[in-house]
């Protein structure tokens, strides 16, 4: 029994030494961005390749993810004679909720694998120490332009998911329900406010921020050898996973409830 | 008041060292319940070269790291210039790190980017130097190293030992006058070693730098030291000169000079 708690004991410890040393992290590079101290051309390159290079499959998840709303819905409101709303709820469905979480959880999936494989390697290979002893601080050098370069694309492929998507639900809502394009889209204008839409996008500045922040500590904290670098990647996804998904709740509940 | 002695450098004038370059008092580290180094005490005085000698594990490494500040000691005292390294903040162990060069074990070279920018990496941080002079120096490093005209090559299209040697250009192309060689000869063959060894040398002559090196190598150990320590389990066995660690009969050292297989220390 005693070996019990002394379990839970220790996952308590090291969850909170987890939380501690990553919220450091986040806090560290928040203040190398308000001093100014960026690195332009790095976080240029990174945002191509966190972000141009993301966008073809955060389309793909995310025009299906539309599709399959519309296919639910188009028959059943039909079915109840309000096949007027369909493009109306798709939308906000794909704005509030799918469009910034399909897109944090494929850009985690990706990119922020990605990131905890390449600051992971470089640590294990002692390359973060050799910019240590260089007098460059490796928070400036690899994370601030990481987090810069998720904080401004992350939401600009939301913007993408969110049209995606639309338009993946308007042709199914079409083709499987007889649901004019020009309806979908009415329904569309007409239920969605610009407030529904900013909202969302300030999830996916959030989940951004997340995803870039837990890659880089996940990395930055890998073990020794190639072992340590696959069980930092594989960390990475799970944690960044269940960080948005509990963090999108929370924000729903605070910015479409109250 | 006596005037500052200056030296100059690549990246500019700068005060030389004081006296006591590094100082090491009762230096413990720990990592958990296991002791890597016990009770390690000694001080290089600037312009001097100390090598680090022991059987692999003995603690060598972790000295380096904690002097470079890499390593939090778990007590005892670890002063650079006069500076207690632990209780520097951030900001100013990155400056005192401009003037400190690390040669890593296994090179440790930026694999993203070319040799030639590996090598121009400190200069491009901390200096204005125009691009014309930093691809000079750039050259001026590769070719004391034997990689002249290799500055386009990415450190995966080369061999170990050329990894070693631009790991090397890297570490003395800011002109540092304090060095920390992880075992910079191991894995070279022996005239490249003793052009190592000439250059560790050439950088005391020229900046009066201060060096410790670990090295296996006895040959080049007898040729650059000013002193010999050695460590075994994480303390102290010999302090002495180079002169004193050949001809000492301390049962410690006359086993690892001679290679024996018998002796106080178990392999």
């Amino acid at each position: 029994m005693a070996g019990f708690f002394e379990g839970i004991g220790r996952f308590v410890l090291s969850a909170l030494e987890y939380i501690g040393g990553s919220v450091r992290l986040c806090t560290e590079s928040l203040s190398f961005i308000l001093r100014g101290k960026l690195r332009v051309g790095l976080t240029i390159s990174q945002m191509s390749f966190l972000g141009v290079n993301s966008l073809l499959i955060v389309l793909m998840t995310t025009t299906f993810a539309g599709m399959v709303i519309a296919l639910q819905l188009a028959h059943v409101a039909v079915q109840y004679g309000v096949g007027k709303m369909v493009g109306g709820s798709a939308s906000l469905a794909m704005c509030r909720e799918l469009g910034p979480m399909l897109t944090a959880i494929v850009v985690a999936g990706r990119a922020g694998s990605a990131i905890t494989a390449e600051i992971g390697s470089m640590k294990v290979t002692e390359q973060i120490d050799a910019l240590k002893m260089l007098a460059v601080s490796p928070v400036g050098y690899l994370v601030v332009p990481r987090v810069l370069a998720m904080l401004f694309m992350v939401p600009i492929l939301t913007l993408f998911s969110d049209i995606s998507g639309l338009i993946g639900g308007s042709i199914v809502a079409n083709e499987s329900a007889g649901i004019p394009y020009q309806v979908f889209w009415d329904s569309v204008r007409r239920m969605t406010l610009t407030e529904d839409l900013m909202k969302g996008l300030l999830k996916s500045v959030i989940f951004g921020l997340e995803v870039s922040i837990i890659s880089c500590f996940q990395g930055l904290r890998t073990g020794r050898g190639a072992a340590g670098v696959g069980k930092a990647t594989t960390g990475s996804v799970v944690i960044s996973m269940v960080v948005i998904f509990i963090t999108n709740y929370i924000l729903s509940l605070f910015l479409f409830t109250v | 008041m006596a005037e500052t002695e200056m030296i100059k450098t690549v990246m500019g004038e700068r005060p030389a060292l004081q006296n006591d370059a590094i100082e090491v008092n009762n230096l413990r580290v720990a990592f958990g319940a296991k002791e890597i180094l016990k009770d390690v005490s000694f001080t290089v005085r600037r312009g001097e070269i100390l090598v680090l000698m022991g059987l692999s594990g003995t603690g060598k490494s972790t000295t380096l790291r904690s002097i470079a500040g890499l390593l939090k000691p778990s007590g005892g005292e670890v002063k650079v210039n006069g500076r207690s390294i632990p209780d520097l903040s951030q900001k100013e162990l990155e400056v005192l790190r401009r003037r400190i060069g690390f040669c890593f074990q296994h090179g440790a070279l930026f694999d993203s980017m070319t040799i030639g920018d590996n090598v121009a990496f400190g200069l491009r941080e901390h200096t204005d130097l125009p691009e014309e002079e930093i691809q000079r120096v750039v050259a001026e490093k590769l070719s004391i190293v034997d990689l002249e005209g290799m500055e386009h090559m990415y450190p995966s299209q080369l061999s170990g030992g050329m990894q070693k040697r631009a790991s090397f250009a890297r570490t003395i192309a800011t002109d540092p006058d304090i060095v920390l060689y992880d075992e910079p000869t191991t894995g070279l063959d022996p005239i490249i070693s003793r052009v190592i060894n000439e250059l560790i040398l050439d950088l005391q002559k020229r900046l009066k730098a201060t060096s410790l090196v670990i090295t296996h190598d006895l040959k080049g150990a007898y040729l650059i030291a000013t002193k010999i320590i050695m460590l075994h389990q994480g303390l102290p066995v010999f302090y002495g000169t180079p002169q004193e660690f050949q001809t000492t009969d301390d049962p410690y050292v006359v086993q690892f000079r001679e290679g024996e297989m018998e002796g106080p220390i178990r392999v």
